[in-house]
C-alpha cells in the first residue's frame, strides 16, 4: 500500500482566542475524490491554507505528498494545483494566452503541454476565444486547465461548479473522474450539496471541527437514522409546528408544496392522526430519500 | 405610486386592478426578446397565481435572466405583453412596478451604512414617505430576523445576514410579486435553508399589516414569487417549475409531476471497478444515459425497459469482469429530469 497523499494529524489553527481549525484528523489516498463540506467560517479555507503551506499550524501537522506542508512548502507547491472561483483569469486574453501565462509561472514553456491541457479540459477549437466571451461553464474549464497545466498530483478545487446548471456540472465532473482515474487526487471544498454528491467521500466541517467523513451513502445511513417523509397537507405552515412537537421527529422543513419530515423513527399513521386531530387536511404522505442537505442540517444544528 | 386615489382617466384601470384577484397575478403572453440574431426569449407565456412560488430553471443562456429582466420592466420585449396585478407593465409602468420587488444575484448595499440606513435608502428611492418607511422597515426587518441588528453597518454583517438585508430591501415596498434572480448563489446551506423558509413564509402568510397600512389595503393580499435558479435542490422547493431551453419554456409542472415523467427509469448501480460498470451500462442499447456520482452510477433507461435491463445487466457486468454489489430502481430526481430535458430535441 502506498502512503496517503494527504495525512492530517490533530491539525489545529488558532487566531487569538478563535479556534478556526480544531484538532482534525483525516487521510486521503491517491486517486480519491474528496469533498470538504461546510458553511462559510467553518474552517474549510483555513485547512486548505495549511495544506498549501500558506499558514503555520498552531498544533498538529499536515503531510502532503510525503512532504511537511509547512516546512517543505516549495516541494508541495510544485506538485499541487488549485482552482478557485475567485482566481483571476485575464478576460482580455484568449484561452491559450491565459494557459501560456500561467504555465510560465510554473516555468512551463512547452507548447505541446499547453495544447494538451486545452484538449484535456475540452476547449479544443476555442484556443483563440477571448476569455470574456466564454460561458460560465467553459470559464470553469479554463480555470481547471490553468490549475492543471503543470500536471499536479493533487488538485484543490474551491466550489468548482458554483452557479452552473446540472448539464455543465456533469460534464465538468466527468473530467474530474478522468483525472482521478489517471491517479490525480482531488479535494473539493464546497458548500453546495449538489457538488458534494459527486464526491467519493465527504468530510463535514462545522465550527472548526470535522464532524464526519465518509461516503455520501454511509453518511446518509449513519446520520439520518429514521425515515424521511414528504407530507402534502394544507394549511402547510401550521403543520410545521404541529409535527415538530411529535416524538421521533427531528426536523420539519417547508419545501414549497409539501413538508419534509426528518425522523429518527415516526410512522405515517402517527403523523396522519395528529394532523387530522388539528384539523389539517392531509392529501398524502410519501416516503422520501435522505439528501446530503439533510445530513448537513442534522449535523449542523 | 400606490394604486389608490386614481380617478377619471384612470378609472378603468382601477377597476381592472380590483378584479384581477380572480385571475392570475402575473400574465405574460408571447414574450419575445431578440439580441441581434440571438432569440434570448422566444415566445414565453406565464400564468402565475397569487400564493405561488414559480421556479425558472434551465442552462446558462436558456433565457432565464432575460425573462426576469422583462418581468421587472428593465427590458422591453420585442413582442408580447405582461400584466402584473392587473396592470399592463408597458402602459401602466408606474402602477405595475409599484407591485414588484426584485432581488438580483448581486444586489448592492452600502457597506458603510447601517442596516436601517440601507433600508431607508431603498424605501425612499421607491417613494415611501418619512412617516411610512420606519414602521414598515421595522416590520420587515423583524420578519427577516434583522430587527436586533439595525445599527450594525452592512459591511459587518455575515453573508447570510447580508442576504437577508437584500431580501428586506426588496420587500420594503410590500410587493405582490417578488422576483429573485439566482438569489442563493454563493450562500451556505444553513443560510439557504433559512432564506427559503422566509420565502415560503412570505407566500403562505404575508407580513402582517399594521393599522396604518391596513387602511390602504383593505383586502388580505397574496404574494407570488418567481425565482430563477441553476440548483435543482432549490427548484424542488417551488410549487411549479418552468424548464427553459433556447428561449422557450419547454415543460412546466409541479416538482412531483416533472419527476413522474421519469418514474421507474432511473437505476442505481454500485460495484467495482466503476469504469467497467460504466462502460457496460453505456453499451446497453436501452440505456439512455450513465452518470457517475462518487461511489455509484445513475443510469437512465428507456421507458418500460427497466425490468429487462435489471435482468440482463448483472450478467453483462460479470462477463466484462466487473463486480456488481447493488442494482436497484430509485426515485428520479429533478436533476435527472433536467438532464433528460436538456438532451431532448424539442424543435
Amino acid at each position: 500500500m502506498t502512503e496517503p497523499v494527504i495525512t492530517v494529524e490533530n491539525l489545529t489553527r488558532r487566531f487569538g482566542d478563535f479556534v478556526a481549525v480544531d484538532h482534525i484528523n483525516f487521510e486521503v489516498n491517491a486517486g480519491e475524490v474528496i469533498g470538504y463540506l461546510g458553511p462559510n467560517g467553518s474552517g474549510k479555507t483555513t485547512t486548505i491554507r495549511m495544506l498549501l503551506g500558506l499558514l503555520e499550524p498552531t498544533e498538529g501537522r499536515a503531510t502532503v505528498l510525503g512532504f511537511d506542508a509547512f516546512r517543505q512548502t516549495e516541494e508541495v507547491r510544485k506538485r499541487v494545483g488549485y482552482m478557485s472561483q475567485k482566481f483571476a483569469i485575464y478576460d482580455d486574453l484568449t484561452v491559450r494566452e491565459n494557459l501560456t501565462f500561467y504555465g510560465g509561472v510554473y516555468g512551463i514553456t512547452d507548447k505541446a503541454r499547453i495544447q494538451h491541457t486545452v484538449e484535456l479540459v475540452g476547449l479544443k477549437g476555442h484556443e483563440s476565444t477571448l476569455t470574456k466571451s466564454l460561458s460560465t461553464g467553459w470559464r470553469q474549464r479554463l480555470s481547471l486547465g490553468i490549475a492543471l497545466v503543470h500536471e499536479p498530483k493533487l488538485l484543490f478545487l474551491d466550489e468548482p461548479t458554483s452557479g452552473v446548471d446540472p448539464t455543465a456540472r456533469r460534464a465538468f465532473w466527468d473530467l474530474i473522474y478522468e483525472l482521478a482515474a489517471g491517479g490525480v487526487t482531488i479535494l473539493v471544498t464546497t458548500h453546495y450539496m449538489d457538488e458534494a454528491e459527486y464526491c467519493e467521500r465527504v468530510g463535514v466541517m462545522r465550527d472548526g471541527k470535522l464532524l464526519a467523513m465518509d461516503t455520501p451513502t454511509n453518511l446518509k445511513k449513519s446520520i439520518i437514522k429514521g425515515d424521511v417523509w414528504e407530507v402534502y397537507a394544507h394549511p402547510l405552515e401550521h403543520g410545521v409546528d404541529i409535527l415538530s412537537g411529535l416524538q421521533g421527529v427531528d426536523r420539519v422543513g417547508l419545501a414549497g408544496d409539501h413538508l419534509r419530515v426528518i425522523s429518527s423513527g415516526v410512522q405515517k399513521e402517527a403523523m396522519q392522526k395528529l394532523l387530522n386531530r388539528e384539523k389539517i387536511q392531509v392529501d398524502k404522505i410519501e416516503r422520501g430519500e435522505p439528501t446530503l442537505e439533510d445530513v448537513f442540517l442534522a449535523l449542523a444544528r | 405610486m400606490a394604486p389608490r386615489g386614481f380617478h377619471g382617466a384612470h378609472r378603468d384601470q382601477q377597476v381592472k386592478g380590483k378584479f384581477f384577484m380572480n385571475d392570475y397575478l402575473v400574465q405574460a403572453n408571447g414574450l419575445k426578446k431578440y439580441f441581434g440574431n440571438v432569440h434570448a426569449v422566444d415566445g414565453v407565456d406565464l400564468n402565475i397565481k397569487s400564493g405561488e412560488i414559480y421556479g425558472l430553471v434551465g442552462s446558462d443562456g436558456a433565457g432565464k435572466t432575460t425573462t426576469i429582466r422583462l418581468l421587472v420592466g428593465a427590458l422591453r420585449p420585442d413582442q408580447g405583453d405582461i400584466t402584473i396585478c392587473g396592470y399592463d407593465l408597458h402602459k401602466q409602468v408606474e402602477l405595475a412596478r409599484s407591485t414588484i420587488g426584485y432581488l438580483s444575484q448581486r444586489f448592492s448595499m452600502y457597506e458603510d451604512l447601517t442596516v436601517l440606513e440601507n433600508i431607508r435608502f431603498f424605501a425612499e428611492i421607491r417613494g415611501l414617505s418619512s412617516t411610512e418607511w420606519l414602521p414598515r422597515s421595522m416590520e420587515i426587518l423583524e420578519f427577516v430576523g434583522l430587527d436586533k441588528f439595525i445599527d450594525r453597518r452592512a459591511g459587518q454583517l455575515s453573508g447570510g445576514m447580508k442576504q437577508k438585508l437584500g431580501l428586506a430591501s426588496a420587500l420594503v415596498t410590500r410587493p405582490r410579486l417578488l422576483l429573485l434572480d439566482e438569489p442563493t448563489t454563493g450562500v451556505d446551506p444553513v443560510t439557504r435553508q433559512d432564506f427559503w423558509q422566509l420565502v415560503i413564509k412570505l407566500v403562505s402568510q404575508p407580513i402582517a399589516h399594521n393599522t396604518e397600512n391596513a387602511k390602504r389595503n383593505t383586502q388580505q393580499e397574496g404574494v407570488s414569487v418567481i425565482i430563477s435558479t441553476p440548483y435543482m435542490d432549490e427548484a424542488s422547493r417551488c410549487h411549479r417549475i418552468g424548464f427553459m431551453k433556447a428561449g422557450k419554456i419547454i415543460t412546466e409542472g409541479t416538482p412531483s409531476n416533472l419527476r413522474a415523467q421519469l418514474a421507474g427509469r432511473i437505476l442505481e448501480l454500485r460495484g467495482t471497478p466503476l469504469q467497467i460498470l460504466r462502460h457496460t451500462a453505456h453499451a446497453d442499447k436501452d440505456v439512455e444515459d450513465v452518470a457517475a456520482f462518487g461511489d455509484k452510477l445513475h443510469v437512465r433507461v428507456r421507458a418500460d425497459k427497466a425490468e429487462l435491463i435489471m435482468k440482463r445487466l448483472p450478467e453483462e457486468i460479470r462477463s466484462a469482469g466487473g463486480v456488481l454489489t447493488e442494482l436497484r430502481a430509485i426515485p428520479s430526481t429533478l436533476e435527472d429530469v433536467f438532464i433528460a430535458l436538456s438532451e431532448s430535441d424539442h424543435d
